[in-house]
């Protein structure tokens, strides 16, 4: 196991595509990240995991310029995205894609013209062309023949496979997966696997995987870090995670509530809340 | 809230019904400026048109045959007093033209078109589809917003007029059919003494009430918090404060076109 301040074989700069440095956030008073360091390398697949509530997604939102580091360095593409101007945030995301969550399609258009947006709205290729890449990455994650379909006819699986097709569709040069492999099915999961390390190789796109799920991970990453409580605690290839012996790593790998990393969210002492609970009712909905 | 904000701003209904002024008051400068960009795609907003006009047609003929029939029944019993029912149809398109047609239209619009558009948006927001398109370098005040906004501002002014020739219509089935006024009368009447200021006067306030309503809604939708509750409340907010403000806004108009 490696410590936060492991640092691969020497690379050029340019080979560095999102660099976190030191980075704090906050959010609603709570902090998210104190500390953060962690950088993904052009051509690479890297890995954030972390459990749950920690801030994966949040981090992702910080590489996307949906918000801002309150203080340290986060650059992407060696441009420090706290003094992009929103017409140069949009030029950044044009050579992004991202996988949300839950898929984010638009649900007013269907699925062929959900993957066709990006397209429709930044390019001017005729109709025929667009129709030819819109079906190859249809064709890619499996949906070929899902085009006509509304997104509210899909299946959360057949969703997050269709929102893939709409994040490639523009060719991007760094891919963010925001948890890809939840509701899979273990064939769709083995597509989705074998697509983004095809796309790796074939394309030396960069790409961000975020999710808990270690073991799918391992087999795809070149890169991983383990982020708990605001920082990365331990980063390395996935095998060198998974040698570690640190009490965090181990935990994590094996899923287990009791360990460093809190199961709980941070809540005051639960005997201490539990004797005098009628004193201190909990703040929130 | 939490209670341990700043002492000194302590945060009451008035600085927090400022603050939303404000907020819709800059959203509205944002949403103008994207609206001649979102005119490049008129596409967008004849859908749009069709969703918050064609939809509500049927209740806007509804309630304007109804409100005709009851100036009809109405007007009728009170001019027969002063020996004067021949000036039915005056009175009817005076009523029509000037207040229940644009206030009557601007309310159901407010309920049935605003609730939608505000609950539509504030669905996309709550599955994450606006920040998918920031995140597809598209700006969804220009897609998503404007076109609705557009949308509703131009459909108000065509509801009125289709609720205002309903209205007239049923005014005419009442007064004239069942009543007994005379239908020479009653269309001459009218002709002869509506001004084209009236009718300018009933497209000013469509229009004005169409635009604050369909800002509202698309406001309401676009900061709904994304939870289902939030999209809930939103949409309560739209009703109550384009309902509110219509008849606020209707005095006012009223008051500088006399
Ligand atoms: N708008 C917000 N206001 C306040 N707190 C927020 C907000 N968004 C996120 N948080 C908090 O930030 C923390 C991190 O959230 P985030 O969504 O990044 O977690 P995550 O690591 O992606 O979790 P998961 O694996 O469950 O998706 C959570 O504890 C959440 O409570
Ligand atoms: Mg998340």
């Amino acid at each position: 196991m490696t410590s936060p301040e492991h640092r691969a074989a020497p690379e050029a700069a340019s080979d560095i595509v999102v660099a976190a440095e030191d980075v704090h956030f906050a959010i609603g008073g709570r902090r998210i990240f104190s500390g953060l360091t962690l950088r993904a390398r052009r051509g690479r697949i890297t890995a954030v995991m972390g459990p749950s509530g920690t801030g994966k997604t949040t981090l992702l939102r910080l590489i996307t310029a949906q918000a801002y580091p309150d203080s340290g360095r986060l650059t992407v593409w060696g441009r420090d995205v706290t003094t992009l101007r929103s017409r140069e945030v949009f030029a950044m995301r044009t050579r992004m894609g991202m996988l949300f969550q839950n898929g984010a399609l638009l649900t007013d258009i269907d699925v062929f013209e959900n993957v066709a947006f990006p397209l429709r709205e930044h390019t001017s290729l005729p109709e025929p062309l667009i129709r030819d890449i819109v079906l190859t990455k249809l064709h890619a994650v499996g949906l070929r023949g899902a085009a006509r379909l509304m997104p509210a006819e899909l299946s959360g699986g057949m969703a997050r496979r269709v929102a893939l097709a709409r994040a490639i569709v523009m060719d991007p040069e760094l891919l963010i997966y925001d948890e890809p492999f939840v509701g899979l099915d273990p064939i769709a999961l083995g597509v989705i696997l074998r697509l983004i390390q095809k796309m790796n190789e074939a394309l030396g796109l960069t790409s961000i995987v975020v999710s808990h799920d270690v073991h799918e991970l391992e087999t795809i990453a070149d890169d991983s870090y383990l982020i708990s409580e605001g920082r990365v605690v331990a980063s390395g290839t996935p095998q060198e995670l998974g040698a570690g012996g640190s009490p965090i790593v181990q935990q994590f790998m094996s899923g287990s509530p009791d360990g460093p990393v809190p199961f709980h969210y941070p809540a005051p002492d639960y005997a201490a809340e539990l004797l005098d609970g009628a004193a201190a009712p909990g703040e929130g909905p | 809230m939490s209670t341990e904000g700043s002492p000194i701003v302590r945060e009451g209904p008035i600085l927090r019904a400022l603050q939303h002024i404000g907020a819709t008051f800059l959203f509205a400068l944002q949403l103008l400026a994207q609206c001649g960009p979102a005119l490049a795609r008129p596409g967008l907003i004849v859908r749009q048109i069709y969703n918050a006009g064609a939809r509500s047609l049927i209740i806007i003929m509804l309630s304007g045959i109804s409100t005709g029939a009851v100036l009809g029944l109405q007007g009728d019993n009170l001019l027969q007093r002063f020996g004067s029912e021949n000036y039915l149809g005056i009175a009817a398109a005076f009523g029509l033209l000037k207040e229940l047609g644009p206030v009557l239209t601007a309310l159901l619009f407010a309920g049935r078109a605003g609730t939608a558009l505000t609950s539509e948006i504030g669905m996309m927001r709550a599955t994450d589809q606006l920040t998918a398109m920031e995140m597809m370098a598209v700006d969804p005040l220009r897609y998503v917003a404007a076109p609705r906004f557009l949308g509703g501002l131009i459909a108000m002014p065509l509801l009125t007029a289709v609720f205002n020739a309903v209205g007239l219509y049923g005014a005419q089935l009442i007064g004239v059919e069942e009543m007994g006024v005379d239908r020479g009368a009653f269309w001459s009447e009218m002709q002869s003494s509506i001004a084209l200021a009236d009718v300018r006067e009933s497209i000013v306030k469509s229009l004005v009430f169409g635009f604050v309503a369909s800002l509202i809604a698309v406001y309401e939708g676009y900061y709904s918090d994304g939870t289902a509750e939030g999209v809930g409340l939103a949409t309560t907010r739209t009703v109550v404060a384009s309902s509110v403000l219509t008849l606020l806004l209707d005095y006012v108009l009223s008051a500088v076109f006399l």
